[in-house]
C-alpha cells in the first residue's frame, strides 16, 4: 500500500486519527484511550496486516510523553509509525503485548527507563535497572550525581 | 532475585544460569523453572552491562556518538557504525562518494564473516566440541589483521564516519583480502566436514528450539533467527544479493542459514574487491554537524539481525533522543517460547543459535 492509500484506509478504520507530515513513513497519532482497540485493528485488518513491531520508543518532551511504535507488514512491505501522546504526571497506556509478543520486552524497557505504565501488561517490572532503583533514567529531569558523568 | 531460587509448590526446581556462565557468552542471567530436566519457563534477567548508551548519546555530538555504538554489538562494530552514519547522512542529506560506499560494504561483509566465524566456534563449543573454537579463531585472526592494517583497530574499529570512512584503504588491502578468500573457501568446507555433517552434532540441533514463522514475526525476530523460520527480512536485499532463508525453524536451520550467509558474504566481497571505484573516500562535511528538526530512522543488517537507529533532532548539535533497536533484544524475547518443553542441555544449544551478544542487548 502506498502512503496515500494507507492514509485513506486509516481514516476509515481508526476513530479520529491525526497525521504528522514530513517523516519518511506515514505517521499517525492515536488517542491513548483507543490504543488497545486500534492496535488490534491494525494487526488484524487484511489490507494492513501490520504484523511486525520492530521498534518501541518512549520520548520525554518535558510537557508530555510520546510513545512511538514502528510497525511494518511482512506481506505488504509497508511501514506505519504510530504515536501516542501521554500525560507527563501519569503516563499510562494499555499494553499491546498480547497482539505483538515482542512488545512485552519493549514495554518493560519503556517502563524501566521512562516510567511509562502499561496497563494489563503480564509482567511489568524493571528490566535493566535493579529492582530497588529510584527514578526513571531516560527522563530529561533525571539527576544522579553518583552514576552520571556530565561531559 | 536470589529468593526466587528453590522449589515451587508444584515440586518444580528454580535454578540460576549465569550471570557468570560460559554458555551465556557474557553476563546474561537466566532464571529457569525445571520439572526434572524439562524446562517449564525461562526468564532472562538483563542489565548487567547496561551503560545507558542512549542517555550518553544525548550529550554527545553527531560525530562522537558513533564511536559509542561500537561498544554495543562489538562483533559487528563496523555495521553499527554504518547504521549511525547512514542516519546522520539522511538527516544532513550528505551524498556519500561511490568509493566510500564500496569500502563500507566490503568492511561490513568482512565483519559479518568474522562474527559468524566466532559464532560457529562458540556454538560448537556450547554443544561440547572444543576444537572448532580454535579453528574459528585461527581464521578470524586473518580478518582481524586486515582490519588492523586499514582501520588501526581489531575489534572496535570506528572506521565509518558521516560522509564516508575515516581514511583510505591500506595499499595491500585488496591483495590480502583475495588471499584470505582463497584460504577461507577451503576452510569453510572443512567446517562442514568437521561439524555440519557430524551425526552427533545434528542430533543435538535437529528439531530443537522450534520457532514457527508466525512466532518469529510476533516476537520481532530478525536476522538469521527469523530467516531460518522462513521470514524474508534481509535489509541488504535491494542490493544484488541472494538472501539465505530456511524453513525448518529449529536450531539446525538457524545454523545452516549462518553457514550459507558466510558463503554469500564471500561472494559479495569477491564481486566488489576488484571494482573499488577511484575517487574520494569521504564527502566534504562541516566540522560541526547540526541535524535539522525532525525524526530520522535508518536500518542495517548486522550479523545478528536488523539494527535500527532512530534519531529525534531538535536542530541542536546533539540528538534530543536517540533509540537503538538492537536485534539481539528482540531475538532474546523469543527464547522462553523456543525453550519450553526441551531439556536443560538443549537450552544451551538454542542460545548458541541465537548468537547473543549481551552488550548489544543491554546497551
Amino acid at each position: 500500500m502506498n502512503p496515500q492509500e494507507l492514509k485513506e484506509k486509516l481514516e476509515a478504520l481508526l476513530p479520529s486519527p491525526t497525521f504528522e507530515e514530513g517523516g519518511e513513513w506515514t505517521t499517525v497519532f492515536v488517542d491513548p484511550a483507543t490504543w488497545a482497540g486500534s492496535a488490534r485493528l491494525l494487526r488484524t485488518t487484511k489490507e494492513l496486516d501490520l504484523d511486525y513491531l520492530f521498534c518501541v520508543t518512549a520520548v520525554d518532551w518535558k510537557t508530555h510523553f510520546t510513545m512511538v511504535f514502528h510497525l511494518s507488514s511482512t506481506t505488504h512491505r509497508h511501514t506505519l509509525v504510530v504515536k501516542i501522546k501521554l500525560d507527563h504526571e501519569h503516563p499510562e497506556v494499555a499494553t499491546v503485548s498480547d497482539i505483538w509478543r515482542t512488545a512485552e520486552f519493549h514495554e518493560r524497557e519503556a517502563y524501566d527507563l521512562m516510567g511509562v505504565v502499561f496497563t494489563g501488561h503480564p509482567d511489568l517490572r524493571r528490566l535493566f535497572m535493579t529492582d530497588d532503583w529510584n527514578g526513571w533514567p531516560l527522563r530529561k529531569d533525571y539527576e544522579d550525581p553518583v552514576n552520571m558523568i556530565k561531559l | 532475585m536470589i529468593e526466587e531460587v528453590g522449589t515451587t509448590e508444584l515440586g518444580e526446581l528454580v535454578v540460576n544460569l549465569g550471570p557468570q556462565h560460559p554458555s551465556t557468552h557474557g553476563v546474561l542471567h537466566l532464571v529457569i523453572t525445571l520439572s526434572g530436566e524439562t524446562i517449564k519457563k525461562v526468564e532472562p534477567h538483563l542489565g548487567y552491562i547496561h551503560r545507558s548508551i542512549e542517555k550518553m548519546c544525548e550529550s554527545l555530538s553527531y560525530r562522537q556518538f558513533i564511536y559509542v555504538t561500537s561498544r554495543m554489538d562489538y562483533l559487528s562494530s563496523h555495521i553499527n557504525n554504518h547504521g549511525c552514519a547512514l542516519c546522520v547522512e539522511k538527516g544532513m542529506q550528505i551524498e556519500v562518494p561511490p568509493r566510500a560506499k564500496v569500502i563500507r560494504v566490503l568492511m561490513d561483509e568482512l565483519t559479518r564473516l568474522a562474527s559468524h566465524q566466532l559464532w560457529w566456534g562458540a556454538m560448537a563449543m556450547d554443544v561440547g566440541a572444543l576444537t572448532p573454537f580454535f579453528h574459528a579463531f585461527r581464521e578470524r585472526e586473518a580478518i582481524n589483521d586486515i582490519m588492523e592494517k586499514t582501520c588501526g583497530a581489531r575489534l572496535t574499529m570506528n572506521y565509518m564516519c558521516p560522509g564516508g570512512v575515516s581514511f583510505d584503504l591500506h595499499p595491500d588491502f585488496q591483495k590480502e583480502v583475495k588471499a584470505f578468500l582463497a584460504f577461507f573457501r577451503g576452510k569453510l568446507d572443512e567446517y562442514d566436514e568437521l561439524v555440519t555433517d557430524n551425526v552427533i552434532f545434528q542430533g543435538r540441533m535437529e528439531g530443537v528450539g522450534y520457532l514457527s514463522r508466525e512466532a518469529a514475526i510476533s516476537y520481532g525476530c530478525s536476522g538469521p533467527t527469523a530467516r531460518a523460520s522462513g521470514v524474508s527480512c534481509d535489509v541488504r536485499k535491494l542490493s544484488p544479493y541472494e538472501e539465505v532463508t530456511g524453513t525448518g525453524g529449529d536450531c539446525f536451520a538457524r545454523y545452516n542459514v549462518r553457514m550459507g550467509e558466510m558463503r554469500q558474504s564471500m561472494a559479495i566481497i569477491e564481486q566488489l574487491i576488484d571494482n573499488v571505484p577511484e575517487g574520494e573516500f569521504q564527502a566534504k562535511t562541516k566540522a560541526v554537524l547540526k541535524l535539522p528538526k525532525g525524526e530520522f530512522y535508518s536500518k542495517v543488517e548486522t550479523a545478528r539481525g536488523e539494527f535500527g537507529v532512530y534519531i529525534i533532532s531538535e536542530g541542536a548539535t546533539t540528538p534530543y533522543r536517540i533509540k537503538f533497536r538492537s536485534p539481539g533484544f528482540s531475538n532474546l524475547s523469543a527464547l522462553d517460547h523456543m525453550a519450553r518443553g526441551h531439556k536443560i542441555g538443549d537450552l544451551v544449544a538454542i542460545m548458541g543459535t541465537l548468537d547473543l551478544v549481551i552488550p548489544d542487548i543491554d546497551r
